[in-house]
């Protein structure tokens, strides 16, 4: 069902991972995904991949959180995969009529699909170990720079925060109206298209009004508690770099070496 | 007669994963037709998955839901069929009105049900006399009615398909008081009218005692007691213990009954209550 998205949920924890700095995580999370796709070699490329794998193991979230975070792109690894595994370069290592094989293809679609597993894989991490609160007090510091080309960073780091924080409601709410309007005998497994899309009408209409009720009631709650923006606001938990923030910067920097050894010596592996 | 009997019905959340639970653990039950039914447990006792198995909103893992002696899932294509038979009224029905107008809502149900539109205006009528909506609402847009009228409305847009067995999610939750008992009057008055089989989930121990006939008690996925309202009423130390209680009046009652009074310890309802006390009182008054 729709609750078994876990993709952007957080899992409270106190393991290392929960414990660094988000600025830290948001930073190292665009950085690997960055060298995720600089690796052009299967050695580098492992070099990311463990690391991530390794940060995944002490971050101590269930392993199945992991597997069900994936689920939402099982369709698009496929996908990308079996194209590029069609489309190599180089000489053949099946014929199938039209459809040729190569060993090239085949590398392409090994490295596509570790790549966006990847790609999910540290964005989980992230978002699996940091509450919503710190994410975007994290995010609204490392935008600041541009505050002072009048971005209202502030606002947008409070919508991330109440988007991110309504999303696991909404699906919640969703999956409670799909029951009620099933009840009432509502057909959403059958027929064209146009009446699929019909079915959806019960379904959204309930979703958007009580959406709207939750922004009002959420606001008026927000402006009863005296909110009024970013000016001037104090923060209670300020963001301190401590003793596990040196150490996972440490261990980076390590990784980083070796990353770069290994992507520069070897020959690529991909031809793209 | 059984209307709806379950044989070894269990349900897992989860399945193969780490957050596997069970939530509704091996239940055979036997509802009997026509019978006003209570239901409680505590939160997360599986009460809810139990109701949402038994109009085929959720497949079990294993065991049977048998309907009038029929497997419902035999035909897993015809299960909506199963849904007009067994209505369900969830908990704030009313977050799931849609339509137009109010009439439109409530036809939903029975057009689904391909009903011709001049038979679900009828059958719609017929659900809104009995929720007592005024009749000039009918024609407005749902989300302009009060709390309570809409919460009457989403009723009827089930009671209008005029389902064997009703199921009622905590129908009075949220609601005054006086909102409560107009409510549970209607209901009753439902379910006298129609002679039709009634389910009723309620965490309010007073609102059970006074309208059902049975009481089924969900304990940790499993049935702790299927008994008539006197008699389970009488369990109090067990109830306790799964974090359920009896009705006031009931607890009061037992406790006279304790020191001695000649009161009935399974008493119900207030007014089976003053039934008791006032002659009582009286013959004190005599006697000094």
């Amino acid at each position: 069902m729709i609750g078994d998205i876990t993709f952007g949920q957080y899992f409270p924890g106190k393991s290392i991972i929960h414990k660094a700095d988000p600025r830290l995580k948001i930073t190292l999370t665009v950085a690997y995904i960055v060298l995720l796709f600089i690796a052009n070699n299967f050695l580098s490329l492992a070099a990311v991949v463990g690391f991530i794998l390794l940060i995944m193991a002490l971050s101590k979230v269930p392993v199945g959180l992991y597997f069900k975070s994936m689920k939402a792109v099982i369709f698009i690894v496929t996908f990308t995969s079996i194209l590029n595994l069609f489309y190599g370069t180089g000489e053949p290592l099946v014929k199938f009529g039209f459809i040729t094989i190569t060993q090239n293809g085949v590398f392409n679609a090994i490295f596509i699909s570790v790549r966006i597993v990847s790609l999910i894989l540290t964005s989980s991490v992230l978002t699996f170990t940091t509450s919503p609160t710190q994410l975007t007090d994290a995010i609204e510091r490392l935008l600041k720079p541009l505050s002072y080309l009048r971005v209202p960073v502030h606002e947008f780091a409070m919508m991330m925060t109440i988007a991110l924080r309504f999303v696991p409601t909404l699906l919640e709410e969703t999956d409670k109206i799909m029951s009620a309007q099933k009840a009432r005998g509502a057909d959403m497994e059958s027929g064209g298209i146009i009446q699929r899309v019909r079915a959806l009408i019960p379904i959204l209409i309930p979703l958007f009004v009580s959406a709207f009720r939750r922004a009002y009631e959420l606001a008026t709650a927000m402006e009863s508690r005296c909110y009024h923006g970013g000016k001037g606001r104090t923060k209670m938990k300020l963001l301190k770099f401590g003793k596990v923030d040196v150490i996972v910067i440490g261990a980076v920097l390590i990784n980083l070496a070796l990353f770069i050894v290994l992507n520069i010596i070897f020959p690529p592996s991909i031809v793209l | 007669m059984n209307v709806i009997e379950t044989k070894n019905l269990s349900f897992t959340y989860g399945v193969n994963t780490p957050f596997e639970i069970t939530a509704v653990d091996d239940v055979s039950i036997s509802v009997e037709e026509g019978e006003f039914l209570g239901v409680m447990g505590h939160t997360g006792s599986g009460k809810s998955t139990l109701i949402q198995m038994l109009n085929g909103l959720i497949k079990p893992t294993s065991g049977q839901i048998l309907l009038n002696g029929g497997d419902i899932w035999e035909h897993p294509k015809e299960i909506r069929k199963v849904r007009f038979q067994v209505g369900m009224v969830f908990q704030y029905p009313e977050y799931q009105l849609f339509e137009e107008t109010v009439i439109k809502d409530i036809m939903f149900g029975p057009k689904n049900m391909g009903l011709s539109d001049e038979e679900a205006r009828r059958r719609a009528m017929e659900a809104v006399r009995f929720v007592e909506l005024p009749e000039d609402l009918l024609e407005k847009s749902p989300f302009d009615l009060s709390g309570g009228e809409k919460r009457r409305a989403a009723i009827a847009g089930v009671i209008a398909m005029d389902p064997e067995v009703l199921i009622l999610d905590e129908p009075t939750a949220g609601l005054d008081p006086r909102g409560r008992d107009v409510l549970l009057t209607q209901i009753q008055q439902y379910h006298k009218e129609r002679e039709n089989t009634v389910l009723f989930v309620s965490h309010s121990m007073e609102d059970i005692a006074r309208i059902a006939d049975r009481i089924l008690v969900m304990n940790k996925g499993k049935e702790a007691m299927l008994d008539s309202t006197h008699e389970v009423f009488r369990r109090t130390e067990e109830l306790k213990k799964m974090g359920l209680r009896v009705p006031q009046i009931t607890e009061i009652m037992q406790k006279l009954h304790e020191r001695g009074y000649p009161v009935d310890d399974g008493t119900l309802t207030m007014d089976e209550a003053l039934r008791q006390l006032i002659p009582y009182m009286k013959r004190r008054e005599e006697n000094r």
